[in-house]
């Protein structure tokens, strides 16, 4: 239908290579980031910056420069934690020496602080490779969180070692400290996101972006075609710890405002980091923003839903709807093979049991996502991991390459519509 | 893309959902999982039965019923913020964290919303100047206080404190770290040898912690400790034999199940406390009849009497008298989270408060006032019967050296004053 490249004429090499070859699709990128800039921060209040779109956005930058380093790179961190940790105290630092510096220039710089650490803890991976090079870069984790601790100039000697971010205005509009609006933070934080996301895309996309990917593919041809190992490796390791120590130095000022050392980014952050990369998928931009969105908002989401309820239909039924298929089709998918075990003719068994699952359920869960199940909070509390650790099972099974790579199947099938292949 | 703004929505539904029915919101920042939830329990459980007991005895605070709000913060100061900003909309009256990390957080976010903190006995210390922190208070007690109360009761049991060493074991986070810089002046002062051995976040893994303990003989040990960390902390001291009568715990290790796991061995630990133990109170006696004989207790009911389910009881006492003292002053029954400032401001313990309350002689008598947010800073040292598995209180009620807190408060209030460009409120 719309989604198709039939009758899109490219005239020049530019066009050709785009970003957004289909113009549908380059519309809708636009469109998004519309709504993004201009819709969302007027209905952006306190809970939903700080519990959603502060989270994500902070996640998203960490999760894109982690993605660059294991997914493109291929070479595998533990340290995103401690790498956060550098762009936060670095930004606490320059806020505090120079308190006359702008905002952005501070976070710019905690980043070029953050990938000079990143690169002195890169330089192992020359030698070393795989998990070997995952346990070093657990060191930084461990190291670098000590240093912060125990000298206490990175913290300027405060009583209990936390540091908290002084009241910084940027163009005249509060972004730091506890009076800030909701809205001012957010697009803060987006325009960070929106730019380096942009810089990122294009930088995985051209010269150096390909030699990180063939060090990736197999580190010996390339080194025989001319690709400098020292340069690649180190350099996905500035750029990476680059974009986490902003990520940091984002989480810290603008989003927590205050941070303690070992609390704030602990082993913990380091993981969930790199889960993220893992389902959103390896080895692309888009992904990386995904799998943030997704493991930011899936607890909040079962929060609202088991516990409180949205309140609201327009959230209910859609949220109930979502589920129910959801759940429809894992029914579908256990049912089929059961029914070819019992001899009864798989396809329309799945397709029946899988509906019934699916409408049964979507009922369910809007009814009760309006009014909100009332579970108790230590029980959905303790279900947000046990379903986290469902869905990578489940992504390292079904879709290695996470929910970017379903995404570009939905595209492909999209292409052809409505004629299957 | 349009996943992600959906869900945006959806999160936004929750909070604009807005204030329900006039009722009086007591958020309870609890947390029954995690590596902290030994402790958490027993203080949810205490904080919600008393305010079930308040509803059913009495109709509600003045009439109006009040509503507890439970969301589980795990002891993390990401969810203890989310926590707080998802139910500030519900009209939240004060906030208690239990939790120093999410306090500091939420000290600067509450005072710009309007919205009082008390953290009992935690937090930040230098809260207690009421002059610069207009809307946290830390009655009955500070983390300074509770240092110089327990140096003091190392003092009474020693000759002479020069030339000793005293070991502080504390959780490397602001709880632990809290009162390193007390014991330093007082390790000046008194000229002993302060031994600082932090452990990390979660404290389960504290055998090189205790190595050091037992090469360097310390005199003593106090302990900054929470969660896991004190059953394993008490167990590790056991295993090196350490004295239990010298080890003493901070009233956050302080609990049946800090002791209970290292069984017969942990007998003599002791600790401070800010309250009375054990369930000897008529409260109880309402508690029986109006909560838990009508099936309405919070959690498994297991909890009953032990020292942090008091704790519990005690926080919603205290908040309670606090909302009945707003209601007086401002002469309406549903009063807003600044008229509860004022009550908290204006809120006064005496032997007749407690004894109405069910609770004769459970703590010591105080009175608020604007300048002193943390009155009256007095703790009793209890300890440990492993045979009979109840403590009991071996001193008295011992007040604080003020001439080492109060010029420390100053200081550090001051300092939080400079950091924001706060201008000290005069107090009349």
């Amino acid at each position: 239908m719309f989604y198709r490249e039939a009758g899109e004429f490219k005239t020049s090499y530019a066009e050709d290579q785009a970003t957004f070859p289909i113009a549908f699709d380059f519309w809708r990128f636009w469109v998004v980031i519309a709504v993004a800039f201009l819709v969302v921060p007027i209905f952006a209040t306190d809970y939903l910056a700080n519990a959603v779109l502060l989270p994500f956005l902070v996640f998203a930058m960490a999760a894109v420069g982690l993605n660059i380093l294991v997914g493109y790179c291929g070479l595998v961190s533990l340290g995103t934690g401690a790498f956060m940790a550098c762009g936060a105290y670095a930004c606490y630092k320059l806020m505090t020496a120079f308190p006359a510096m702008p905002m952005p220039v501070v976070i710019i710089l905690s980043g070029v602080v953050a990938a000079g650490v990143g690169v002195l803890f890169g330089l192992p991976s020359l030698r070393i490779k795989g998990f070997y090079l995952a346990v070093a870069t657990l060191a930084a984790q461990f190291f670098l969180l000590w240093v912060f601790n125990k000298f206490g100039w990175f913290y300027n000697y405060s009583a209990t070692g936390q540091i908290t971010a002084p009241e910084r205005e940027f163009l005249g509009v509060l972004v730091t400290g506890p009076n800030t609006e909701a809205w001012a933070t957010y697009l803060f934080c987006l325009s960070f996101v929106f730019v380096f996301g942009w810089i990122a895309r294009n930088l995985v996309r051209g010269r150096i972006g390909r030699s990180w990917m063939a060090i990736r593919d197999m580190d010996i041809a390339a080194e025989i075609i001319g690709v400098n190992p020292l340069l690649t490796k180190l350099s996905a390791f500035a750029v990476s710890s680059f974009y986490i120590g902003i990520a940091g130095a984002l989480y810290f000022a603008i989003w927590k405002g205050a941070a303690d050392g070992n609390e704030a980014f602990p082993i913990e952050i380091s993981f969930l980091v790199l889960f993220m990369v893992i389902i959103g998928g390896l080895g692309s931009i888009f992904g990386s923003y995904v799998g943030a969105a997704f493991l930011v908002l899936m607890p909040v989401f079962l929060k609202n839903l088991l516990v409180s309820g949205f309140e609201l239909w327009v959230l209910a039924i859609p949220a109930g709807i979502a589920l129910g298929l959801l759940l429809g089709a894992i029914a579908g998918a256990v049912i089929r093979p059961l029914a070819t075990r019992l001899g009864a003719n798989p396809d329309p068994a799945a397709f029946w049991g899988g509906t019934v699952v699916a409408v049964v359920f979507s009922a369910v869960f809007a009814i009760g996502g309006y009014t909100g199940f009332g579970w108790p909070t230590d029980l959905v509390n303790s279900l947000e991991p046990v379903l986290l650790g469902g869905l990578i099972i489940y992504f390292l099974i079904a879709e290695p390459h996470g929910i970017a790579a379903l995404w570009r199947t939905v595209k492909e099938r999209l292409r052809a519509w409505p004629f299957p292949y | 893309m349009t996943f992600r703004n959906s869900l945006i929505a959806a999160a936004a539904a929750g909070l604009l959902a807005g204030p329900a029915a006039a009722d009086l919101v007591f958020p309870s920042l609890d947390y029954r999982t995690g590596p902290y939830a030994p402790n958490g329990i027993p203080l949810a459980d205490g904080y919600m039965d008393y305010f079930t007991m308040v509803n059913e005895r009495d109709g509600g605070i003045g009439g109006v019923p009040a509503r507890v709000l439970p969301c589980e913060t795990e002891y993390n100061t990401t969810k203890g913020v989310e926590c707080y900003e998802s139910t500030k909309g519900e009209g939240a009256l004060v906030y208690q964290p239990y939790s120093t990390g999410i306090t500091y957080q939420l000290i600067p976010k509450a005072s710009a919303d309007g919205i009082p903190i008390h953290s009992m006995g935690y937090g930040r210390t230098s809260a207690a100047n009421g002059t610069i922190f207009e809307w946290v208070f830390n009655y009955p007690g500070t983390y300074w206080d509770a240092a110089s109360i327990m140096m003091k009761y190392v003092a009474s049991q020693e000759d002479d404190l020069s030339g000793k060493k005293i070991a502080l074991v504390y959780h490397n986070s602001a709880y632990g770290k809290e009162p390193i810089r007390t014991l330093e002046i007082l390790a000046e002062r008194d000229d002993f040898e302060l031994l600082l051995l932090p452990v990390d976040h979660p404290g389960q893994e504290q055998k090189a912690t205790w190595l050091q303990v037992r090469r360097e003989r310390p005199d003593w040990v106090l302990m900054w400790g929470w969660g896991v960390m004190n059953q394993v902390a008490i167990k590790e001291a056991a295993s090196i034999r350490y004295p239990m009568d010298r080890f003493i715990g901070v009233w956050w290790s302080a609990s049946e199940n800090d002791v209970k796991p290292t069984g017969a061995a942990a007998d003599g630990y002791k600790a401070i406390t800010m309250h009375g133990v054990g369930s000897d109170f008529p409260i109880y006696d309402d508690l029986k009849t109006h909560v838990w004989d009508k099936g309405l207790t919070a959690g498994a009911g297991d909890q009953h009497g032990t020292v942090l389910y008091n704790r519990g009881l005690l926080a919603a006492m205290l908040a309670h008298k606090a909302a009945l003292k707003a209601q007086e002053i401002h002469g309406v029954a549903d009063i807003t989270p600044a008229m509860m400032r004022d009550g908290m401001e204006n809120l006064e313990i005496s032997e007749e408060v407690l004894a109405a309350a069910g609770m004769p002689g459970f703590m010591p008598t105080f009175t608020v006032t604007c300048e002193n947010h943390g009155p009256p800073g007095l703790g009793a040292i209890q300890q440990w019967d492993a045979e009979a598995g109840t403590w009991s209180l071996i001193t008295d009620f011992i007040a604080a050296d003020r001439s080492v807190v109060d010029p420390l408060i100053a200081e550090d209030s001051s300092a939080y004053a400079a950091e924001n460009n706060l201008t000290p409120r005069a107090c009349n």
